[in-house]
């Protein structure tokens, strides 16, 4: 096979653009959409967040009888409606630290800084897509949750609630939220730690690790503190009802996206300063 | 055009390029030459500016690489380690990285058919030959039509053909004008690709030249002679500035001394000669004899164990 030098002329490009922010943003929903990681985890994280409710429902129901009465005035349908948060968290969370640590292990990163030698744009278009994604993703499953879970309690006519209820609306949508943060602060994460392990770890020590060590302190240190960990005010979100130790909802929403903020703007400042 | 001005790059108490000046031309194939682990890397990292430099500065077209409104459009670069997801096709790949410029899917479709892997552009690029991964980078690198092209050893991994073909496209793009720095640590392949060669070992620049003086320099004439009495023929040549060696027995290898003068001594000391010749070292061992000093790592010497920088 013979090859000529004009067979491979390289053809001239009509109109050269400039990066902008939005164009970064084209590009990273491009990058996500396109790995086969974000459909699985995505997936795992709807069936999580659909099917723990919905086992969760079914076995208070076909349990109620044998229940206490003090057990049974300890159920509350939005703990059994928002359950499969608790676990969805993690399939979000490793995402969303992926969508950044997985340029690292592959060496994409170079080329993606290539692109964008400012750096900052591609972060914020990372943080900006993957929590759009999430939310819309994720409000579905969340309401759809409520509404099964109901169902199936109502078929043993026990702890209905209505979605239009004080506060349930909130809370339902709350969950949604909580979901699209923490996958925001777990990619801050990725973006300080470069190492998926190591993000994954960070994380998990952070939301899952240290707060029960924090009952080991004294309780009233405990108790001033503890409201105050990413976890606990992340979880305020979505709660139906706060107590004497935890934030109210609004509190809770403005501490995490703090805490999130912060995250993203450390993960900033190292990107523009490390190498890549 | 790239300007280095005493580039400098420290990781830790290792510096990996040590005050580098030299500016690549546009029209020519300049090739980029050390041995490995000289900081040909490093250096195109630095002028890409994904890592910063300790000191010194480098200018591509006139600006810092970070200051450009159309990045890609300036440089496209090849790079020695993978700069490729492995879990995204070639196709979506190369769309990503056209959306931050704004450049169409017919420009992506038209490099994936220039480059050859048109039946591949769905596949995972993880799933790659490396010669395949190699025509990938390369269309990475023109995607953004770029007028200067920075190629980190674009030979690794292909088959003749391919070298063949790359040869032409470097060839072809410097032609049309654009700006063409290749690295390489081989320097048969240069001898067929450069124009002009800048050598560096150990992150210091050796040589700034063409191919041909780079040739003239290092080779410094070795005259080889045949002689029945090449002991009396040596005692006879030696002298100020003239080395010789014998490789065998009847044979010397004199440097330092041309042709001319080494068979005028032989006729008038009646010494016989069977054959006298001019040795033209090869790019190859001119590299080589630049270099020597200068390869960090040499084989047969046990390394003493290295202390990790933290």
């Amino acid at each position: 096979m013979s090859i000529t030098v004009e067979e491979i002329k390289l053809p001239r490009l009509a109109s050269v653009g400039k990066v902008t922010q939005l164009r970064v943003a084209a590009s990273e929903w491009t990058k996500l959409h396109s790995l086969r990681s974000t459909r699985w985890s995505f997936l795992v994280a709807i069936v999580l967040t659909v099917g723990l409710p919905s086992l969760f429902a079914a076995i208070t129901a076909s349990h109620w009888n044998h229940m206490s009465l003090r057990e049974q005035a300890n159920r509350h349908p939005l703990d059994i409606a928002l359950a499969g948060v608790n676990l969805s968290q993690l399939a979000i969370a490793v995402l969303g630290v992926l969508v950044i640590t997985g340029e690292y292990s592959t060496g994409m990163i170079r080329a993606s800084l290539a692109a964008v030698p400012k750096r900052l744009p591609v972060l914020w278009a990372k943080a900006a897509i993957f929590a759009v994604v999430t939310f819309v993703l994720m409000v579905g499953p969340v309401v759809a949750a409520f509404f099964i879970s109901q169902a199936i309690l109502n078929g043993h006519h026990i702890l209905q609630i209505s979605f239009s209820a004080n506060g349930v609306t909130r809370a339902v949508l709350g969950g949604a939220l909580y979901l699209t943060l923490i996958g925001v602060f777990a990619l801050a994460v990725g973006a300080i730690v470069r190492n998926t392990a190591g993000a994954i770890a960070a994380f998990a020590g952070l939301f899952f690790v240290v707060p029960p060590l924090l009952n080991i302190l004294p309780q009233n240190w405990n108790q001033s503190i503890s409201e105050y960990m990413p976890d606990s005010a992340g979880r305020a979100i979505f709660d139906l009802h706060h107590g004497l130790h935890t934030l109210s909802p609004a509190g809770g929403l403005a501490l995490f996206a703090g805490y999130c903020a912060l995250a993203l703007a450390v993960a900033a400042v190292l990107l523009v300063r490390r190498d890549a | 055009m790239i300007e280095a001005e005493t580039l400098t790059k420290d990781y830790g108490a290792k510096r990996a390029v040590d005050g580098l000046s030299f500016t690549v031309r546009p029209g020519i194939v300049t090739g980029f030459l050390g041995p490995n682990g000289s900081g040909k890397s490093t250096t195109m990292r630095l002028i890409l500016g994904l890592d910063a430099p300790s000191g010194g500065r480098v200018l591509v077209n006139g600006k810092r690489y970070r200051d450009h409104a159309s990045p890609l459009h300036e440089v496209g670069a090849l790079l020695e380690a993978r700069s490729v997801h492995t879990g995204r096709s070639a196709q979506n790949h190369l769309l990503a990285l056209a959306h931050t410029h704004g450049i169409s899917r017919r420009r992506v479709a038209d490099l994936i058919d220039l480059v050859g892997l048109h039946d591949v552009a769905r596949r995972r690029a993880g799933k790659f030959s490396l010669g395949m991964g190699q025509r990938l980078g390369i269309a990475t690198a023109l995607l953004g039509d770029p007028a200067t092209l920075l190629l980190d050893e674009p030979v690794n991994g292909l088959d003749p053909e391919g070298i063949h073909w790359i040869r032409n496209l470097l060839k072809g793009l410097a032609a049309e004008g654009r700006t063409v720095f290749v690295s390489s640590h081989l320097m048969a392949e240069m001898a067929l690709t450069a124009d002009h060669l800048i050598v560096i070992g150990r992150g210091r620049l050796i040589a700034d030249t063409s191919v041909e003086d780079f040739v003239r320099r290092a080779s410094g004439s070795v005259v080889r002679v045949r002689a029945p009495e090449a002991t009396r023929l040596r005692d006879l040549l030696l002298g100020d500035g003239v080395a010789v060696s014998s490789p065998e027995s009847g044979v010397l290898e004199v440097t330092g001394l041309t042709t001319d003068l080494v068979g005028e001594t032989a006729a008038a000391n009646a010494v016989v000669l069977h054959e006298l010749t001019l040795v033209q070292a090869s790019l190859e061992e001119a590299f080589m004899e630049l270099t020597r000093d200068d390869v960090e790592y040499k084989a047969g010497v046990v390394a003493e164990p290295e202390e990790v920088a933290a």
